[in-house]
Order: C-alpha cells, then structure tokens, then sequence
C-alpha cells in the first residue's frame, strides 16, 4: 500500500518535472516555426533555457519604494502555475495529484496568479504597470466566464467537473460528433490565446507601450524575478495545450497504473501535440494582425458567446 | 448509424443557430450578405441530410430549391441592389452588439425551454430539430426588429424564412406541396420587398425605414 502510493508520488512528481523541463522547449519551438514562416532563420530552439540561465545568474534590481509583495509575486505566480500544471492530464490520466482538485480548482490557480501579478504591477506606481494591470484585468473579466462556461459544457458532458474523467469520458466511443464540443474547443482556443498573451490580442514580443499588456505589467522586474515570471509564462503555455489537447485529443493519453511502457507512449503522443499544437499556433500567429485593445473584448465576447451557446445546446442534445 | 444520422443532423442543425447568431453581429453589408449565402448553404446541407435518413426524396428537391435560390439567386440579387442603390456600407443597428447578442441567446434559452415540455413524446431527432428551427426563427425576428436598414431587414426575414423550412423538413410527413409553395412564397415576398425597396428609395433617397416614420408624421 505505501510502495503502491509511493510509486504513484514518483510518477506524479516526475510529471511535474517533465513538464518543467520541457515548458521553455515549446515556446523556443512556436518562436523558432515563426521566424521560419516570416523567412527568418531565428534562434535555437534551446534559447529560452539560455535566456532563462542568463536571468537567473543576473543581478536583481528592486524599485526604491517595492513592498514585500514585489519581491514574493514572482514566486506565487510560478507556484501557483506549476501546481496547476500538474493537475492535467499530460501523459497520463488520474495521477495523485489529479483527484484533489478539478478544473475549477484550475481556473482559481490561474486566476490567483493573474491576480498576484496585476497587484505586483502597481505596487511600484509606475504608470506602465497600472496600465497593463488594468489591461489584464479587463482582458480576464471576459476570458474568466468564458473559460468557466467551458468547464460547465465540459463537466456536464462527462458528469464530473474532473479533468481525468473528461479526458476518459472523451476517449469512449459514445461521444460522437457534437456541435457543443466544437463550440467549446473554439471557445477554449480564443479563451488560451487571451489569457497566454498571444498575438491576436497581446504580442510576446514586442515592447511598443501602445500594444503592451503582460509585458507592461513587468517590465520592472529584473534578475531571478524575470526568470520566475518567465518561466511561468511558458509553464502556462504548456498547460494550455495540454488541457486542449487532452480534452479534445485525448488518444494516446496513458491511465494510472498502466506501468512504465504504457507512460512513455503516453509521453511520446503528449510531445508530438504539443509540437502540433506549437506549430498550429505559429501559423495562426502569423495570419493574423494584433488588434486594438479596445476589440480585445469583442473577441473574448465571442468566446463567451460560444459557450454560453454551447451549454444551451447541450440541453436539446441526446442522453442529457 | 443511429448515432451517426443523429450527430450530423445537430451538428448541421447547430451551425444554422451559430450563423444566425452570427448574422446578428455583421457590420458590413456585403459581409451579411456572404454569411446569409452561408445560412443558406448550411440549410440546404441539413435538409439533404434529413432527406437521406428518412429515406424522403422529395426533400432532396427542397433542398435544391434552398440551394439555388436563397445561396445563390436572392444573395447576388441583394448584392446587385446593394451596388445599384449605393446604399451606405455600414449597417445601423438600433440596439448596440452587446445587448442583441445576449438577447439572441436569451431567445435560444427560451425557445428550448418552450420546446423540451412540449415534444416530450417525439422522438428525439425531431425534438432538438424543432428547437433549433425555433430559434433560428426567433433570431431572424430579433434581427428584423433590431435593424434600421432595409436590405438587412429582408436578409432577417429570409433567414426566419429559413428556420420555418427546417422545421418543416424535421417533421416527417411533411407535404411536399407545402414546402413548394412556402419556398415560392417567399420568393414572391422577395420580389414584392425588392419592388417595395425602389419605391421607398425613389421616394425618400434612402433605406433606412425611420424616414418612413418621419414621412406618417410619427417622429419629427
């Protein structure tokens, strides 16, 4: 019994790392098949460890009047972000730690740091971080219903408001084509291009004032504080697409217990979405144009339109 | 196969309510008439689908007659109108995006909740059919009610047309005869409405329909 649970602790913990490790490798991925698409030769896809190395080794420079909260926001957020990630299902459904917590426990971590970071943003009073703090927040005030009516279409599809059993539920032969489920998965994409800052509605990229949201909101951080703040960007990027990918992709997903051949197919299938999914996301970065802020709520009004409507839907469907 | 011709009759059925909640949003006039021509595309796709599971050939050919006339015919004709009456790109809403949409869902919410007690015998293809053709033809009201314009008002109209003929179809049993005559009725509306449209346009040098109001006296 305690080998058994000690087992199960082992592979929980090596999730956690693995997706630790692998968090920078997916946004040196998207950055590297960008530069590829504008013809650019682009950096390595290794350049984000180096970047993050570089921040960590750097000297970190505080603002006169920073509180104590400037100094422990950067940690909240990282924490906060990598317990969420080890609540989804990567490689493998029903690990341990999975069963203590749901989606909604998700969107609250998520949340949480969002909220911790808008706060570090105008502990210092510069007016860039009161600005991309307001910015966030009006971007979250829509994309948090939204990502909730999802998790409600999803949870009443599967009965259970668990992500393991959503991705078991969805791996069964009686889903079916669904309007619903199409409805949501457009919902959830717009909902993961808001709240990961990308290129529709924030540019990772770019530091013009006009267009700034994240990097606004940090741009005083320096040091092993970037380096955390960072790195819980990319985490959050990674948690993104798995959940997309295990609810809505979910084959190849190991169950608990299945032994260690089982978990590393189950790594495998989890790599090649996630590269997949970085590369339907650099194409999708480059076709499109950033918007202006004030049509930001505009699109995340659609997604919330769509699961809203998904929910309704749901209602008139078969066996609900 | 069961589980199949069902899913792929919600789906078609879904994306109908998803365009006409998408025709409420449109700003552009050419742009609502391309996702009217789309309505219709998707409606001549779902009528097919019903026309094959429930073996009816005569839906194939209501199916054609949605495909010809209100895809291709009645979008071209507007767009000619459009063009010839140089009317003003934009369309003028007289509630805002944001209040019309929540109202469109909240008449998808209600025509559901009308919908589930009443066919609670039927089965269940024929259930979420009639729900769905409810609030197609609901939004199309809400978009007649809340559009100044007149050519936006017809693409309203003929996009409740549309939900009128999809639950037509869901309804096994239906006569054809009066498919027939409900999809000529509609064109001859189209063509009464067009007529109506070069008389009001002559008259006021517009379309916007609260100059017909100012005309009775009604608004100063």
């Amino acid at each position: 019994m305690i080998g058994d649970l000690a087992a199960q602790l082992g592979v929980q913990l090596g999730q956690m790392t693995l997706v630790l490790i692998l968090a920078p490798l997916l946004l040196g991925w998207v950055r590297r098949i960008k530069a590829r698409l504008l013809r650019r030769r682009g950096p390595s896809i290794w350049q984000p460890y180096r970047d993050l190395l570089r921040l960590i080794r750097k000297e970190a420079v505080l603002a006169e009047n920073a509180s104590w909260l400037f100094r422990a926001v950067p940690y909240i957020v990282f924490a906060a972000i990598w317990v969420a990630a080890a609540l989804v299902p990567t490689f493998a459904t029903g690990l341990l730690f999975s069963w203590s917590a749901d989606m909604i426990a998700i969107v609250a971590l998520l949340g949480t740091a969002r909220f911790f970071l808008a706060l570090a943003g105008m502990d210092i009073g510069t007016s860039f971080g009161g600005l991309g703090a307001s910015r966030e927040m009006m971007i979250a005030s829509v994309a948090e219903p939204a990502m909730i009516m999802v998790v409600f279409t999803l949870s009443l599809l599967a009965g259970s408001t668990q992500l393991s059993s959503v991705a078991e539920v969805m791996q069964g032969a009686n889903v079916g084509l669904r309007v619903s489920l199409a409805l949501a998965l457009v919902a959830l994409v717009i909902v993961a291009i808001a709240e990961n800052g990308r290129i529709p509605v924030d540019n990772p990229a770019t530091h013009l004032e006009l267009t700034m949201v994240h990097e606004a909101m940090v741009l005083e951080y320096s040091g092993r504080h970037l380096a955390m703040i960072e790195f819980a960007a990319a985490l959050k990027l990674v948690l993104y697409t798995s959940l997309i990918a295990c609810v809505f992709v979910p084959w190849g997903l190991a169950a608990a217990g299945e032994g260690a051949v089982a978990y590393l197919g189950g790594i495998g299938s989890w790599m090649l979405k996630m590269f997949a999914g970085g590369v339907l996301l650099a194409v999708f970065e480059t076709s499109v144009a950033k918007m202006r802020v004030f049509r930001v709520p505009e699109f995340l009004g659609a997604a919330l339109m769509l699961g809203l409507l998904a929910m309704l839907l749901l209602f008139v469907s078969r066996g609900l | 196969m069961q589980g199949l011709s069902y899913d792929v009759a919600h789906l078609l059925a879904g994306l109908l309510v998803l365009l006409s909640l998408m025709l409420l949003y449109q700003d552009r006039m050419y742009a609502l008439l391309r996702f009217f021509a789309a309505h219709a595309l998707v409606l001549a796709l779902a009528v097919a689908w019903q026309a094959y599971i429930q073996d009816a050939p005569h839906l194939y050919i209501t199916a054609l007659i949605a495909l010809v006339f209100k895809a291709v015919i009645i979008p071209g004709a507007l767009h000619r109108i459009v063009q010839r009456l140089g009317i003003h790109k934009t369309i003028e809403t007289v509630v805002g995006v944001g209040p019309t949409i929540m109202l469109g869902i909240a008449l998808i919410a209600l025509s559901i909740l009308v919908m589930r007690p009443v066919t609670e015998q039927a089965d269940v293809l024929t259930r979420e059919d009639l729900a769905f053709a409810l609030s197609v033809l609901l939004l199309g009201l809400l978009m007649m009610v809340t559009r100044r314009n007149a050519v936006s008002q017809i693409v309203g109209f003929m996009s409740l047309e549309n939900g009128l003929i999809l639950a037509a179809t869901g309804a096994k049993g239906m006569p054809f005869v009066v498919e027939i005559s409900i999809a000529f009725s509609v064109v001859i509306a189209f063509i009464v409405i067009g007529i109506f449209l070069f008389r009001i346009r002559e008259r006021f040098d517009t379309v916007d329909v609260a100059a017909l109001d100012r005309s009775r006296g009604e608004r100063p």
